[in-house]
This record gives structure tokens, sequence and C-alpha cells, in this order.
């Protein structure tokens, strides 16, 4: 028999994984009524694009949680060096992302002993 | 996924309700959301509402996908279970790919590629549930960095001059919006730089013919 603090947890769980399927399942609702290659699809295509970027950029700026206790200049020189290694190596995704995260990285060590 | 395993175990979550989240919510801003307003003792519903608000994007993303599994019965009949198993990497993925595949073809390559995904996640959120703790800082920190990196270099990869243009207004946008608002600026940060975006490339367009 789980404790009552548990049953609540799994209770929020519910909750929550619920609340964020609403919004997926009127995605489908919507879909389903307008036209496939339309201008109101590409219209909702464009609006995911500038959500998703706001969003990202966002915690890139002002993150929250342990992001936050990270210098700005921290994250914009490796998201920087990330960005060369991509534009050098053809656009290619795995240089950027394992060049940004891996200076991010060195730069954290490099505060956490104090070094930098 | 790991940064978040060790965000659920700090928050108070069993390792249980941190392995099913990420399988049943599948969508981290809202996760996250909803383990920190926990940790602090928020009222139940005003926590499903604020990770309801941050998941936000479900919708438009779940709109702009269906289309490619429209003329597919096979597929059609599944669109609810394909929207519950999409994230911003699947999404992105199958938006770029499924349209060069077969029409029916893409219900099973979302499909493959969603679950493979979730899986990971799950792995992961496990592990980091278990790590939280015994790594050292700058580990944890370049863990949790990993992600809005990988969306970076994701989206850096788009084509498409109204997704292209809708990026960049958005990324310009997002913290200004957050800065005024933090419960609506993201949607209408999208609203704002979706509109604009789809508007300033059909001028373009009538500009190029």
């Amino acid at each position: 028999m789980p404790e009552p603090h548990e049953l609540a947890l799994w209770g929020l769980l519910a909750m929550v994984s619920l609340a964020t399927y609403v919004w997926r399942a009127t995605g489908v609702v919507i879909a389903a009524r307008i036209k496939p290659d339309g201008r109101l699809s590409q219209w909702f295509t464009c609006v995911a694009y500038g959500m998703l970027a706001g969003l990202i950029s966002r915690i890139m700026l002002m993150p929250v949680g342990i992001l936050a206790h990270t210098p700005l200049v921290d994250r914009l020189v490796a998201l920087g060096c990330g960005f060369a290694l991509f534009v050098l190596c053809r656009r290619a995704m795995i240089p950027g992302v394992v060049g940004a995260v891996g200076i991010f990285m060195v730069l954290a060590a490099l505060r956490g002993y104090g070094i930098l | 996924m790991t940064g978040w395993g060790s965000l659920a175990r700090d928050s108070g979550f069993t390792i249980g309700v941190a392995v099913t989240s990420t399988a049943t919510v599948w969508g981290l801003p809202g996760q996250v959301a909803a383990a920190e307003l926990y940790a602090v003792g928020a009222p139940l519903l005003a926590i499903a509402l604020a990770s309801s608000m941050a998941n936000l994007r479900f919708f438009p993303m779940s709109l702009s996908l269906l289309p490619l599994f429209r003329g597919d019965p096979a597929s059609w009949r599944w669109r609810y279970v394909f929207v519950a198993m999409m994230s911003v990497n699947t999404w992105a993925v199958t938006l770029r790919n499924g349209p060069s595949l077969p029409i029916d073809q893409r219900g099973p390559y979302f499909t493959g590629l969603s679950v493979t995904c979730i899986a990971a996640g799950v792995i992961g959120t496990a592990a980091g549930y278990h790590l939280a703790g015994e790594l050292p800082f700058f580990v944890t920190v370049s863990l949790i960095f990993l992600n809005p990196i990988y969306f970076v270099f994701l989206f850096a990869g788009v084509r498409a001059r109204n997704g292209v243009l809708a990026l960049i207004i958005g990324t310009v946008l997002g913290p200004i919006t957050h800065w005024l608002s933090p419960e609506w600026g993201l949607p209408f940060c999208g609203i704002i730089a979706g509109t604009a975006a789809f508007y300033l490339d059909r001028g373009l367009r009538g500009a190029d013919a």
C-alpha cells in the first residue's frame, strides 16, 4: 500500500499528463478540419517555430533552475564556438552540438575549480 | 532527460513518478514547472495549469505535423496516439524528412523515431535520478545545457524561408515577451513571430515572382 504522499504524486502526474495532452489533442481536432497544405496550416507551422525559437532563446538568455547559476558570457561563448564549428563543418549538426557543450563544460569546470 | 531525473529527485518526486512522467507528459518545460511548483508546495490545480501553459507549444506543433499523415487511412487512424508521442525533436525531424517519404511510410517512420526517443528519455530519467548529487556541478549543468543547444542546431538546419524567418523573429522576441509576461509571453511570441514570418514570406514571394 503506497503512502498518501505517493498517491497524491500519482494523482498530480495524471493531471499534468492530461493537461499537456489536451493541447496535443486540440491540434488533432482542428487539423482534421483545415486544408492540409492550405495557408492556415502553414501559418500554424510558423507559429510553432516562433514559439520554439522564443522558448530556446529565453532559456539561453534568462534561464531558471541550475543554468541560472552559470554566467551569461559562458553560455554565449559556447554557443558562438558551436556555431563556428557548425559552419566550418558545412552545417553539420553534431560538431555544433558537441563543440558548444564541450566548451561550456570546460568553462564550467574551470570556474568550479576556481581557475577562471 | 538526465537533468530532469536529477531535478525530479531534488523536488521530492519518487522514481516511479519521475520516469512515468517522461513517457506520459513527454514535454520537459511542463515537467520542470510541475516539479518546481510541487517542491514549494503549490496547490495541485495551480501546478496542473502552470505545466499545461508551459507545454502549450504542442498545440501548433500537432496541427502542423498531422497533415503529413492525412492521406494515409492506416496512419490517420492513429493520429491521437501520434500526437501523444510527439516531441520537439521528433516533430522537427519528421517535418523535415516526412514530405520526401512515400505517404504510407511516414507513420511507421514517425512511430519508430518517437518510440526510440521515448525509450532513451525514460532510461535517461532513471539514470539522472540515481546519479543526482553524485555528479560534479559542471557535469550536471552541461547536461542541462545540452537540451537548448541541441534544439538550436536542430533548427539551424531549417530551410523553408517562412520557418527561418519565424525562428529569427522568435529568437529576438522570446526574451522580451517573457520579460513582459512570464505566463503569456510564449504564446504571444509565437503568434507575433509566426504571423510576421508568414506575411513577410508571402510578400517576398510576390517580389520574387
